[in-house]
């Protein structure tokens, strides 16, 4: 065995100040603070549906958790690179344990995620709540790489599809349900009333993601999924794919407009007449 | 007795030739340091591919690559920086490098598998190198590879040879994977030396070991998953693939798949990996702090428990990839409430790590900065998985870059981190030098201002609602005002690699001339530096040490010197340690 070195170690010439790095870290932490509530407010969309809302709002109160934990971490982290630096002969205390110590910091971040976790169940399960039988039906599609819609007719029913048919939409012919359907590439939702949008894809996944209903879904090939939701803001909201599809991914950018019951009673009368 | 054995580990030196010592190596010693250089490697090329296509992100308009190559360069860059950097310098380079030396064995239990774990897994590189070169390039499916659009050549120009080659290449390292979990684990569990139990081991060999059962029970799970994708490519059944879709205008002929089922597959292997990643550099850090702080890495026992903990959680969390995929709503309940959970350990590991800088005797030598500083990155990934892991919180920021900004900073750049920070420690042990002070901390400054100003701000993104994987985001109006902050990241982000690059030097110059390092340069406990720098064959002359106490008893009150390392007997007037 190799007795032990008494040569001037390495460990002696390190550096010693602590000082630079404690002050990046405290400043790190701080702008890293100032961006995120920046981004908050100035970019983050404003929630246009009712769901959205709520999942903002659970998302803000995390956000201030999550931003105090932060801070205090970087705060002591800061502190003791600065303040526990080597120094003479002073030596370090040892400290192997301290039970209370430990418990506490075991069953506070407990108690926190438990509550977070009833929260955020009973939000997950208010989402995905069944659609009212009356709510407003709309189907899109996503295809590499674009979308369009599908209305139901007077008779309110969606008709078959298969996209192995060779028609607009893959509406299947023998499905009386389907005669009266409406196809377009624009995409409508009505106001203030629950919607519900059924999704589907042609070839392979998609998702549908319009930022400010701070709302998605996924499209899954050989199945209907489905959003439920209720905007609150007529408008025009930007849509996109958020599911890697393929070559022309970025590219499909899309529009969901939001209109009154007549708005969209009107337009679908005029297609009708088309 | 001990003369005798060193004879004899002579005479094994000098059996060896030039191949059997550097090449096809039965050391454990070599075999890590194969492994380790040849992840750094990865690294550069794997960090290159990102230099590329961050350009492309910042200054869209030039279009330094075209659609298909970008994805296939986003593709590549995260399959080579999780299976061919992360995964193989831990499980590979530190793994074998430090586990013999650690517990006391003088290899590992099965030489000649591990030697053949370490070509298996450069082989595993060939077909991945290759599928650069095939028509079509490499995949583009991303390092996630969902089918459909993974299993059908029509759907991308990458999902044609480039994507099989990805999946043979995923296949067979998954093999040397497996080889090299079985060695660590058995080698951890039987071949320790006299004294070393269970609860004396180094923090750095209880991370491998549970990062190394994780490996063994999920690494099959993505190789029988890889292989049904490979069969509905090419041998038309479909696993994946369902009936009726129809791409580019061709109807395909599959019929009764689910691509819900590839994604349970891979997230039952791909959340553990993470884990895989990023519990060997806990212990490293642990390890790292406790030494350069001059205390007994606080709460030790907690620290085991939380790796365990994190270990038998990690394969109850999958679906948190999946909340928005399709998958029934009641599941999304159950992972949500796991994945929570599963933040009280992390949280447990980040305050011990600073309790146990409380009223140390802090060095900032390169090793304890990198630490310090996978402990920041730590907290500010880890914190957000928070937001993530709630189910409702997680469907508008799903496939953001709020995710990428969440696994970049907590298992990328933290792994990163600790990977480093056991460069710097253990150099001198593996070569005989000390790296370069002063240029790791250049390295340092570098890499800690670029990954906080490539990752931090990706949050912001997310949060504006940027989505992932697109190569040009001016299609959509409410990301073309964020060009200023696109540049800022690509900046930041040249900071990084340029950090890299000084590693690269720094490295290459102290082999030829840094400083010549003694056994034990650091003053360390553990049992690496009871023996000489580099180790000898079979690790001790002589005996094998045998050990006393625990791994980190620093500062002990009463004692001569500030360290009493775990092979040296009571001295006495001191207290007993564990
Ligand atoms: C505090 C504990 C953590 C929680 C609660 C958490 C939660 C999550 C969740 C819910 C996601 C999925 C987000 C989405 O795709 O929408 C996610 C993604 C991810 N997390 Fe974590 N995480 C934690 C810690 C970690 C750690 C320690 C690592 C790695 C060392 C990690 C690595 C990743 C990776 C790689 C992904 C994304 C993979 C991809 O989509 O390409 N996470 N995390
Ligand atoms: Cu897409
Ligand atoms: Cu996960």
């Amino acid at each position: 065995m190799e007795a032990t070195p008494q040569a001037p170690s390495p460990l002696e010439e390190t550096q010693r100040s602590g000082l630079a790095l404690g002050l990046v870290v405290w400043v790190f932490s701080l702008l890293g603070v100032l961006g995120a509530l920046y981004a908050r407010w100035a970019w983050t969309p404003h929630s246009v549906t009712v769901e959205g809302a709520s999942i903002q709002h659970l998302f803000d109160v995390i956000l201030a958790i999550i931003l105090v934990a932060f801070v205090l971490v970087h705060l002591l982290l800061g502190y003791f690179i600065v303040r526990y630096r080597a120094r003479g002969s002073e030596s370090a205390l040892y400290f192997p344990h301290h039970t209370a110590l430990e418990v506490t910091y075991t069953a506070v971040p407990a108690v926190v995620m438990v509550a977070l976790s009833v929260a955020g169940i009973l939000l997950w399960s208010r989402v995905h709540a069944a659609p009212p039988p009356d709510a407003f039906v709309v189907e899109v599609r996503g295809e590499q790489f674009g979308w369009s819609a599908r209305y139901p007719g007077p008779d309110g029913k969606l008709g078959r599809v298969d996209n192995r048919i060779q028609r607009p939409f893959n509406v299947d012919p023998e499905d009386p349900a389907g005669r009266d359907d409406v196809t377009s590439p624009e995409i409508y939702l009505v106001v203030n009333r629950p919607n519900r949008i059924l999704l589907r894809t042609r070839d392979v996944q998609h998702s549908f993601w319009v930022p400010a209903f701070r709302l998605k879904k996924d499209l899954l090939p050989g199945a209907t999924t489905e959003l439920v939701l209720t905007p609150t803001q007529r408008g025009e909201f930007d849509l996109a794919c958020a599911e890697l599809c393929g070559v022309g991914h970025y590219t499909m950018a899309g529009k969901v407009r939001v209109v009154t019951q007549q708005e969209f009673d009107r337009w679908l009368r005029q297609q009708g007449r088309r | 007795m001990a003369a005798a054995a060193e004879a004899r580990v002579h005479a094994e030196v000098h059996r060896e030739s030039f191949w059997t010592r550097y090449v096809f190596s039965q050391d454990h010693k070599v075999i890590g340091l194969q492994y380790l250089l040849t992840s750094l490697f990865m690294a550069l090329v794997g960090g290159a591919l990102a230099m590329v296509f961050r350009t492309q992100l910042a200054w869209p308009q030039a279009g330094v690559l075209k659609a298909d190559q970008y994805l296939a360069a986003v593709s590549m860059h995260g399959t080579i920086m999780i299976f061919f950097v992360l995964t193989p310098a831990l499980l590979g380079g530190f793994a074998n490098f430090l586990v013999p030396l650690k517990i006391g064995a003088r290899d590992m239990a099965f030489p000649f598998v591990n030697m053949l774990s370490y070509w298996v897994f450069a082989l595993s590189i060939v077909p991945l190198v290759a599928s650069f070169f095939v028509p079509g390039g490499p995949l583009n499916a991303g390092w996630t590879a969902y089918p459909p659009l993974s299993a059908l050549p029509q759907a991308a120009p990458g999902s044609g040879l480039g994507q099989t080659l990805w999946l043979l290449s995923i296949a067979i390292f998954c093999v040397s994977s497996l080889l090299g979990s079985l060695n660590y684990i058995t080698t951890i569990l039987v071949m320790r030396t006299r004294g070393m139990s269970l609860l004396r081991m180094p923090l750095t060999v209880w991370g491998i070991f549970v990062a190394a059962v994780l490996a063994l029970l999920t690494f099959p799970v993505l190789m029988a998953a890889g292989i049904l994708l490979l069969f509905d490519r090419l041998a038309g059944t479909s696993f994946f693939v369902p009936a009726g879709l129809v791409v580019g205008g061709q109807v395909i002929q599959h019929t009764g798949g689910n691509p819900l089922l590839w994604q349970h597959l891979f997230w039952f292997f791909g959340h553990p990996e993470v884990y895989i990643v990023i519990l060997p550099p806990m212990g490293i850090v642990s390890d790292v702090i406790a030494n350069f702080a001059r205390k007994p890495v606080f709460g030790y026992p907690a620290m085991v428990a939380s790796m365990l903990a994190i270990g038998i959680l990690s394969f109850l969390v999958w679906g948190h990839h999946m909340f928005v995929s399709g998958m029934h709503p009641l599941l999304g309940t159950g992972f949500a409430v796991t994945t929570l959970l599963i933040a009280v350990p992390s949280a447990v590991k980040t305050f011990n790590w600073l309790a146990t800088l409380w009223r140390g005797k802090l060095y900032y030598s390169t090793a304890m900065l990198f630490a310090l500083g996978f402990v920041s990155l730590f907290v500010a990934g880890g914190l957000t998985g928070i937001h993530l892991g709630n189910a409702p919180v997680d469907i508008p920021l799903h496939d953001t870059y709020y995710v990428v900004g969440h696994f970049h900073l907590v298992m990328g750049t933290a792994a990163v981190f600790g990977i480093f920070a056991g460069i710097y420690f253990w150099f001198p042990k593996m070569f005989g030098r000390l790296l370069d002070e002063g240029l790791g901390r250049v390295h340092f400054w570098l890499t800690l201002v670029g990954v906080y100003g490539t990752f931090f701000p990706m949050y912001y993104l997310g949060m504006a609602g940027m989505h992932r994987r697109i190569y040009d985001y001016r299609a959509f109006p409410f990301l073309s005002h964020l060009q200023p902050l696109q540049v800022f990241i690509t900046l930041s982000a040249f900071l990084i690699f340029a950090g890299g690059l000084v590693l690269a030097y720094n490295m290459l110059r102290s082999l030829a001339a840094g400083r010549p390092a003694d056994p034990n340069p650091w003053r360390g406990t553990t049992l690496e530096w009871s023996t000489k720098s580099p180790p000898p064959h079979h690790n001790w002359h002589g005996e094998v040490p045998e050990v006393y106490r625990g791994p980190y008893e620093y500062s002990v009150p009463g004692a001569s010197q500030d360290y009493l390392p775990q092979w040296e007997p009571q001295p006495a007037g001191v207290r007993a340690g564990h």
